[in-house]
């Protein structure tokens, strides 16, 4: 009966994932009451599908603290939910829905790989999601924060000569920095530091000079998705395909030159090229990514059912992976367009704002999250190299957790910002 | 959607422009994702089965607990392995035909050979109908899976395996035109359904026997005179012209700077041309040839017959061995140019190359697997025939055809001259260690102007190809083309 159960809510969860994804695109479409329509709706589809998930987790493993980690995270959705509903009038549901329906989706697959994990994850979360609960407030009621990108640079390069000074390197590019035994990364903020400092830059002049200084920025932080999103955000601000063409020519070169100088550029790369040549070793990670996509294939094998465990450090960078094989690829590729509809939400607000400032720092954001997507999904998938990034909000990690609600937070904020404005406006045109 | 910005002819403010820009990085990125998105479905539609289908991937053994492990079928039906489940219900495979398929089906017990190996995805997946499968859900039972039905072809398997009777070495018989190996002997064999009780005494130090070798694709044999095939396809693309011009006289002794190859047991060929030479085998002939070539085109040349290449097997094997620099010197130039020197072959290799020479100059991919079938015995998927590509030109095809047809009407393989059909092929005896018996080669197919089988025939120890593994060749085609095949 357990399997009957097991089954049918297999086919159940991903037509609810379908559902939730497709009102999520409907939405771009919809106007004023139809919105929020759709957005309760979501709410449904998300209560249903995480019940159903750690109910069919339940009767697999008869864990009794299965229910009651259960009912904590639903009780934590529905004050996060009724928070932001009280506290701002004019948020945007979709953003908070889908916020909401990654972490859900997140602390399933934890929980089936690790109860431990996801249980610290959880907290993590709840952590995360209180701070960054008033950053909206601060977006809307703060004037000057366009003012100062000397304090975003140099907050930026303080988190950088922490990681030097006392960070180890773990997988050969991550760095991270141990305290009190939680292990947090500093470039994962320093990524956002960057995005601020970057459209402050800009927002004064888009002359040569600050062209070159937010480069030698991009270029210390020497990562790719710093450069994706140094490309995306000079384009933006300038519109000129002169630097767009540089920018990727700068990136060919720099490619070829990490190439040559970091070894373990070079095993990612031949891990990728053909990983059947050296499976025992360094192909093993994406080989078994690959055997459990594949075996998972469309429809998954079921939570319980496959071997996610197999994955060397699958609740991080190939948590995609797991969440395929179990749950399949149809619902996988869900969560990838859910995370895409996020991103042009993100793109969809900076178009909105008027001041530029705004709008660097929504393209910035947007870039950096959506980017963080594609190397991982594309990484598990083999479409590209692996590059060790982790899949935001649904990957294990309180560094990723904190700076991607921090990320949404403060397109949030932007978006409220947007519609206090019209309100305001509106409000001057009646009298 | 307000992402849309309106063109015209109207000055835009920077913001305006920035939005454009902005639409263009979406439209950017939105591409990407739908590359990555067809991406993952191009693996799962098409990529998928032969990437999980891995001995790396534990997760198949997950299908165990769902699926009862399927039969594997001759091509006629005949149940060559299946599953039977004890009362205490522990499955057990069973193979009824014992150590006849022993390296072809394999087995599946301490890791998996054969097809249990390369059809494992296949029998553990199945394609019961749905009502059944939600009827043995509920009641606890498993589905059946799959049946994978061979190319194998019994009673000529039961043939090759008596023709070569005690002694080892392997035989390969297989179809030039679509690459269905009908049959594949290794001896000795081993008995897969005793395989796990056995497995000391297989795998254990003292054994030199090698039961667990597929010597029919795995088994790295000098390749003797059946190299000259080789060497004359060298011969005559330095040739194109004149190569029937080619005279030798042979004397039985060949000497050179001191060395001396001598022709088998010393016999004086006398005045050969290049297709005498290549039917008699003449060892003078081809050690003076082998002189006068190109090594660097020979290279090439050998190269392009797949040695020291990837082959186009699924199954298990080893890649073919050739080296011969400059450098070298004569005496083993002299060697390589016979067949002996460092070269090593394997039967599926050197099957490979006559099935190419029969089918046009182009090689098609062996294959062992017919098609599958669910559990009641509908056709699930068909494997077609493929091609690997051009070994050698048609007109080059042509020539060895007629050399090795002569090979047989007057040259060393008259152990396969008879009235029924005419067959071509190349014999060779393999020295591989002094003061023992050399490796007997038959490599060939019939009937000689319209193949349709190509047989490989070679006995370990067995003295000379054409009086030991010619016959046994010659059995097969007799059951082959003239039907002789009812008889056993």
């Amino acid at each position: 009966m357990t399997e009957m159960i097991a089954d049918v809510s297999k086919y159940l969860m991903i037509l609810l994932a379908a559902m939730y994804t497709y009102w999520n695109f409907r939405y771009f479409g919809a106007a004023g009451e139809k919105k929020r329509i759709l957005c309760t709706r979501q709410n449904r589809l998300m209560f249903l599908l995480h019940f159903l998930a750690y109910g069919v987790m339940f009767l697999k493993t008869e864990n009794w603290r299965l229910p009651v980690f259960y009912g904590v995270q639903a009780v934590f959705f529905l004050c996060y939910l009724f928070l932001y509903r009280k506290l701002y009038r004019n948020r945007s549901d979709i953003l908070v829905n889908n916020v909401c329906f990654l972490l859900c989706v997140g602390f399933i697959i934890l929980t089936r790989l690790s109860f431990e994990k996801s249980v610290r994850q959880f907290v993590l979360v709840v952590f995360g999601a209180a701070v960054t609960l008033v950053i909206p407030f601060i977006i809307d009621h703060a004037w000057q924060l366009s003012r100062i990108p000397w304090v975003y640079g140099l907050l930026g390069l303080a988190l950088l000569w922490i990681v030097y000074r006392s960070g180890h390197e773990s997988y050969g590019a991550q760095l991270s920095l141990s305290v009190g035994g939680i292990s947090l990364q500093p470039s994962e903020f320093v990524k956002i530091s960057f995005v601020f400092f970057a459209a402050a830059m800009f927002y004064r002049s888009t002359g040569r000079r600050q062209v070159l200084a937010v480069t030698a920025v991009a270029a210390l932080g020497s990562a790719l998705i710093f450069f994706v999103t140094w490309v995306f955000m000079v384009f933006a601000a300038t519109s000129s395909r002169r630097y767009l063409g540089l920018g990727i020519l700068g990136g060919g070169l720099a490619s070829v030159a990490a190439w040559f100088l970091f070894s373990h550029v070079r095993v990612r790369v031949m891990a990728w090229r053909d990983p059947w040549a050296d499976i025992d070793n360094r192909g093993y990670q994406i080989t078994q990514s690959l055997f459990a996509v594949g075996t998972g294939g469309w429809f998954g094998m079921g939570l319980y059912q496959g071997l996610p465990g197999k994955i060397p450090v699958v609740e991080k960078d190939f948590v995609f992976s797991a969440v395929s094989e179990e749950m399949g690829a149809l619902f996988a590729l869900c969560v990838v367009l859910i995370c895409l509809g996020c991103f042009i939400q993100f793109m969809m607000i900076a178009c909105e704002m008027q001041a530029m400032f705004y709008k660097l720092i929504a393209v910035g954001l947007g870039t950096m999250y959506i980017s963080q997507v594609f190397l991982t999904v594309g990484g598990a998938t083999r479409f590209i190299p692996s590059t060790g990034v982790t899949l935001p909000f649904v990957s294990v990690g309180g560094s990723s957790v904190l700076s991607t609600f921090i990320m949404f937070s403060v397109i949030q904020g932007m978006y409220i910002l947007k519609r206090n404005e019209e309100e305001e406006d509106r409000y001057e045109t009646d009298c | 959607m307000k992402l849309t910005v309106k063109g015209g002819k109207r000055e835009i403010g920077p913001g305006e422009r920035a939005n454009r820009s902005i639409l263009c990085l979406v439209y950017a990125v939105v591409f990407l994702f739908l590359c990555l998105m067809a991406y993952v479905g191009y693996f799962l539609t098409v990529d998928r089965e032969h990437v999980i289908n891995n001995a790396y991937n534990a997760r198949l053994d997950g299908f165990a607990a769902r699926v009862e492990r399927g039969r594997i079928l001759g091509s006629g039906g005949e149940i060559l392995a299946e599953t039977r489940t004890g009362e205490d219900g522990r499955e057990i495979r069973n193979y009824p035909y014992g150590s006849l398929f022993a390296h072809g089906v394999g087995y599946s017990v301490r890791g998996k050979t054969g097809l249990e190996q390369l059809g494992n995805f296949y029998l553990l997946t199945s394609h019961e109908n749905l009502l059944d499968q939600a009827i043995a859900r509920l009641s606890g039972r498993k589905s059946r899976g799959d049946c994978l039905r061979t190319c194998f072809d019994v009673k000529l398997q039961q043939l090759a395996r008596d023709s070569l009777g005690e002694q080892n070495g392997a035989v390969i018989v297989m179809e030039p035109a679509t690459g269905r190996i009908l049959a594949m002997v290794s001896s000795p064999d081993f008995n897969p359904n005793t395989v796990d009780q056995d497995w000391e005494s297989l795998v254990s130090e003292d054994n030199t026997e090698a039961q667990l070798l597929n010597r029919a694709s795995q088994g790295l044999y000098p390749p003797g005179s059946v190299f000259k095939t080789v060497i004359l396809l060298e011969y005559i693309r330095e040739h194109p012209d004149d190569y029937d011009q080619y005279r030798f006289d042979c004397t039985g002794y060949f000497q050179y700077e001191g060395y001396t190859i001598q022709c088998y047991h010393g016999n004086a060929h006398g005045s050969q041309d290049l297709s005498h030479a290549y039917a008699n085998s003449c060892n003078g002939a081809f050690a003076s040839m082998g002189l006068e070539l190109d090594l660097k085109g020979l290279g090439d040349t050998a190269g392009e017959l797949l040695f020291n290449r990837d082959q186009p097997l699924a199954m298990a094997y080893s890649r073919s061995r050739f080296t011969l620099e400059e450098e070298d010197g004569d005496w083993q130039i002299l060697q390589t140019a016979i067949g002996q020197g460092l070269t090593l072959t394997t039967p599926m290799h050197i099957t490979m190359i006559t099935a190419a020479v029969a089918n046009k100059g182009v090689l098609m991919k062996p294959c062992l697997t017919d098609s599958v079938e669910n559990a009641a015995g509908e056709k699930v998927k068909q494997f077609e025939p493929s091609v690997y590509g051009a070994l050698m030109t048609e007109k080059e095809a042509q020539i060895l055809t007629d050399m090795m047809e002569l090979t047989v009407a007057e040259g060393t393989g008259s152990a396969l001259r008879t009235e029924s059909y005419t067959a071509a092929g190349k014999t060779g005896s393999a020295q591989f260690e002094t003061g023992k018996e050399t490796h007997s080669w038959f490599t060939g197919f019939a009937p000689a102007q319209d193949p349709q089988v190509v047989v490989t025939v070679v006995v370990e120890e067995g003295g000379s190809g054409g009086q030991t593994a010619a016959p046994i060749a010659r059995s097969i085609f007799d059951a082959c083309i003239s039907g002789q095949k009812d008889v056993y």
